[in-house]
């Protein structure tokens, strides 16, 4: 399982190659179109993203001490900003989920995406994942 | 002769450029641009002249005292009203018609009274009613429209009753682009003892207003919206109704006397401006009428409905397109869907490539519900814009389309 820290570099490497927005776009769409979804069920109130322009929704499942994320979205360059995050966090730990920077999202330049009233909530995205992670560990610790 | 390249010389921010690419600006239904003469003349006010109105003895403050009441005199002219008395200064469009919602709402509404608004109509005037209506126990009725954008005259005059005390309509729909029947609405609200507000946030800087001639009750602008600063708009009301009407906002300047007893209030216009205005807004108002004054709004017109058939037609070339808002009478605003593509996608694609236009829900959800559609992306025209620009939009269009892999 590669860590948190070594999927976001690989994230910035990939993009490195395009220094056109479009072609950067053309890229997230591709990963948006490419993202699994999610089952129909999962796509509760609960799960859903408030963001103005599109709806996304997020699921967490916990399975052997570590978070398994599923995503979608009704519009494609979301999903593909859902699927990044998908590909960042699932598998990981809750703990180190917590603690993650999330560096890539500066640098392949998506943090105008990140203040609170853009439209396809990125900011609200990378928030619900880390109190996904929170109660995670806040479980833990109960139990233990 | 309108030259739109010698006006566009005039915007210093059409020379910007984004990401790289030359900025298109397409969303002046939200905001447009201000031209440098109201820049400057705002400069000129906090450089020199800056102090507050109508209290001061002193040189500035008189200075700024009559560069205000210089600018309600220019907004006066502008939509051919009666009086000085009858432009009241708001924050904007939506200010003034929740100003008129309550104050008028206060005097006039009880239990049971009917406000008429239109299925098309921004929150702005549907909110406040709302609110109104919770408050007094009245009645909001909505005006439907048809699929190509234009209102259902005959469920107008169906839903037209004497119960009706107050019809809140838009001069032009702000999604739709609809240019509103508003003079005859206007007769036929009155004739059962209708009051009427017409929404002219859309309107203002596309089509020549004249209040006495449309002998609308109440009339409602925002300033940014016709190349002046945000943050101040114009409440026109006809001065017998604005007499009648309680102050909404009590505090300085709308008093005439004050004691523990009993406040007596200050006359129109100053009974609805409480507290210090925005009077550098407003005399940058004053100088954005000026300026369209003397380009002449007919002309204006003009240009832009030569802009819109052209950009109409180009657009619906591009495969895939949903325009939503085909009335006979249409003003400089096309909102759309490219084939299955979500709107905020639409958007940003459009933006990477320069070109600026607004998507979502447009402060009209109840006009997204009519098409069933969660969002969509809007292209709004002002007097500076180009065909030119439209084909680049198109050609923006047509690249989004094949990055959807549409034909």
């Amino acid at each position: 399982m590669k860590t948190i820290q070594e999927i976001e570099n690989e994230i910035i490497e990939e993009f490195a190659i395009y220094d056109d927005w479009m072609d950067k776009y053309a890229y997230l769409i591709e990963i948006g179109n490419d993202l699994p979804g999610m089952d129909e069920v999962h796509k509760t109130e609960d799960n859903l993203i408030q963001g103005c322009q599109s709806r996304v929704w997020f699921h967490a499942e916990m399975k052997d001490g570590r978070l398994w994320f599923t995503a979608d979205s009704d519009a494609i360059i979301t999903k593909g900003i859902a699927g990044l995050l998908v590909r960042v966090f699932s598998g990981q730990k809750p703990e180190d989920i917590v603690h993650a920077d999330l560096r890539f999202i500066d640098e392949i330049g998506l943090t105008q995406h990140l203040s609170p009233t853009r439209s396809n909530g990125l900011l609200s995205m990378v928030k619900q994942i880390k109190m996904y992670a929170l109660a995670a560990v806040a479980k833990e610790q109960q139990n233990q | 002769m309108f030259d739109v390249e010698k006006v566009r010389e005039d915007f210093p921010i059409l020379q910007e450029t984004v990401y790289g690419k030359r900025l298109v600006y397409l969303d002046n239904g939200a905001t447009t641009q201000r031209p440098r003469r109201v820049i400057e003349k705002m400069d000129e006010y906090y450089y020199r002249y800056n102090s507050n109105v109508h209290r001061g003895v002193h040189y500035l403050s008189n200075r700024c005292t009559d560069a205000n009441e210089e600018a309600r005199a220019i907004v006066r002219r502008f939509i051919h009203a009666a009086s000085d008395k009858e432009i009241i200064f708001t924050r904007g469009t939506t200010e003034g018609m929740n100003l008129v919602a309550y104050s008028f709402g206060e005097a006039f509404i009880g239990q049971g009274d009917e406000i008429l608004v239109t299925e098309m109509e921004h929150h702005a005037d549907i909110v406040p009613w709302q609110m109104l209506c919770e408050r007094k126990g009245a009645v909001l009725k909505v005006v439907p429209f048809r699929d190509n954008g234009e209102l259902d005259m005959e469920a107008f005059d169906h839903l037209l009753t004497e119960r009706v005390k107050m019809v809140g309509v838009a001069y032009v729909s702000n999604v739709l682009g609809t240019v509103n029947p508003v003079a005859e609405i206007i007769a036929k609200a009155h004739a059962v003892g209708a009051k009427v507000v017409v929404d002219g946030a859309q309107a203002i800087q596309h089509i020549p207003v004249d209040v006495q001639a449309l002998d609308c009750d109440f009339f409602v602008f925002s300033g940014h919206k016709i190349y002046g600063p945000t943050g101040v708009g114009v409440l026109y009301g006809k001065e017998h109704l604005l007499e009648k009407m309680p102050p909404w906002q009590g505090g300085g300047e709308m008093i005439k006397e004050v004691r523990f007893e009993k406040t007596t209030y200050n006359e129109l216009p100053f009974k609805f401006e409480a507290g210090t205005p925005d009077f550098i807004g407003i005399i940058g108002l004053g100088e954005a009428l000026k300026y369209v004054e003397d380009l002449g709004l007919r002309e204006i017109a003009a240009y832009e409905h030569g802009l819109l058939e052209y950009a109409m037609e180009r657009v619906r070339e591009v495969p895939g397109m949903r325009i939503f808002g085909e009335a006979a009478m249409k003003s400089s605003v096309i909102s759309f869907a490219l084939g299955d593509i979500h709107h905020s996608d639409t958007g940003i694609l459009l933006d990477k490539q320069g070109i600026a236009v607004r998507t979502g829900q447009l402060c009209a959800e109840p006009t997204m519900r009519h098409y069933g559609v969660t969002g969509m992306v809007r292209a709004s025209l002002a007097m500076y814009n180009t065909r030119e620009e439209i084909d680049l939009l198109c050609e923006g269009l047509h690249k989004v389309a094949k990055m959807f892999g549409m034909k």
